[in-house]
């Protein structure tokens, strides 16, 4: 079984104007989506700082998968918030579908309720869309 | 499969350096990025325990140029060895597109070896992948060893322990002097690459 999805140009361009919408938009710095491979599919940032957006992904993807197993060990599915929360950045995680993982990283002029109830609703709509 | 960008034009590809404990594959990965440090954007990110075992993966992206107007971008990852780790190996495995088998040509290490091979195919297996169809490379490192007058394993020895039925592309190699680690590398990504030129036409 292969873990990468084939996105259409079409594809991407939609997902992209979703993150646009629903997070650059409320001041979210950066939006990685990836897969649980590490790849980038779409990355979005605001402008002014650029990070090294392969290895936050190849991280990830290791985190996400650490912590999955973590909770099949006690028992739970998945744990539904992850979150690490920095000085001045900070980054959320959220499973899109089975394969695919939204990165957001942002700072503390957001806060973090409105973020996860706007990252909920570009969830959904990506999900239509993949 | 590497992740095609149609908007992008670009593509990534996931290599794995694969085998057992202390066998050298961060070292392989140590000597590309220092000696391709133009080519490479960022840094080398390792997650490693004290005393330099790998603990999650060693991770190098490199660019390599266009191929049919792609972009292409390799990612070298590397497992951790020992063998208590299998769990984080196959979480790196995941969306692999070429393996670099790293085995140990020191004497004391040929059970280890043969372990870790088959180590890798159960773990293929688990994502329903077959070695045999997977672009792979053989790699003996540590040849520079028997110049201290530490036993190694003839080459012989090695090929019909590790590659008799998979006939991999080999190479005698030492990370430590980087002997065969830029050919080794090529090689791998020639091969994957041409598995995937295909899909780009
Ligand atoms: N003489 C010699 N030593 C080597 C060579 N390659 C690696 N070593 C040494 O072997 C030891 C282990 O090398 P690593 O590259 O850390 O091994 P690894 O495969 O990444 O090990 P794990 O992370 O535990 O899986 C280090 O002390 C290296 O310096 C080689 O070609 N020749
Ligand atoms: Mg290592």
């Amino acid at each position: 079984m292969d873990f990468t999805i084939d996105f259409t140009k079409e594809q991407i361009e939609a997902i992209e104007n979703v993150l646009e919408e629903e997070l650059i938009e409320l001041g979210v710095q950066s939006v990685i989506l990836m897969d649980l491979a590490g790849n980038v599919i779409v990355n979005l940032d605001s402008g002014g700082t650029s990070h090294d957006v392969f290895s936050l992904a190849a991280l990830a993807a290791g985190n996400y998968g650490a912590v999955s197993a973590m909770a099949n060990i006690i028992g739970e599915q998945e744990f539904s918030l992850l979150f690490h929360k920095g000085e001045e950045e900070s980054i959320h995680f959220s499973k899109v579908v089975d394969d695919l993982l939204l990165l957001t990283i942002f700072n503390k002029n957001v806060s973090l309720g409105f973020l996860r109830l706007k990252v909920a609703e570009a969830i959904k709509r990506i999900q239509l869309l993949v | 499969m590497a992740l095609i960008n149609p908007k992008k034009r670009e593509v990534q590809v996931k290599i794995v350096y694969y085998g057992p404990g202390r066998g050298g594959k961060t070292t392989n990965l140590e000597y590309i990025n220092r000696k391709f440090k133009k080519r490479i954007l960022n840094e080398m990110v390792t997650v490693k325990t004290y005393g330099d075992r790998t603990l999650f993966f060693d991770f190098l992206p490199f660019d390599m140029g266009e191929i049919k107007g792609h972009s292409i971008k390799i990612q070298l990852y590397t497992v951790p060895g020992q063998v208590k780790y299998n769990a984080t190996r196959r979480l790196v495995l995941r969306g692999v597109d070429g393996i670099v088998f790293v085995a140990d040509s020191m004497d004391l290490r040929r059970e280890m070896n043969i372990r870790s091979l088959q180590n890798l195919k159960e773990n293929l297996e688990s994502f329903n992948k077959n070695i045999n169809n997977i672009p792979l490379v053989m790699q003996y490192n540590k040849r520079d060893l028997s110049e201290e007058g530490i036993p190694i394993l003839p080459i012989e020895t090695l090929q019909k322990d590790m590659n008799s039925q998979l006939n991999a592309p080999y190479f005698q190699a030492s990370a430590i002097t980087g002997e065969n680690v830029t050919a080794t590398m090529k090689k791998i990504i020639a091969l994957t690459v041409s598995s995937l030129r295909k899909k780009l036409e």
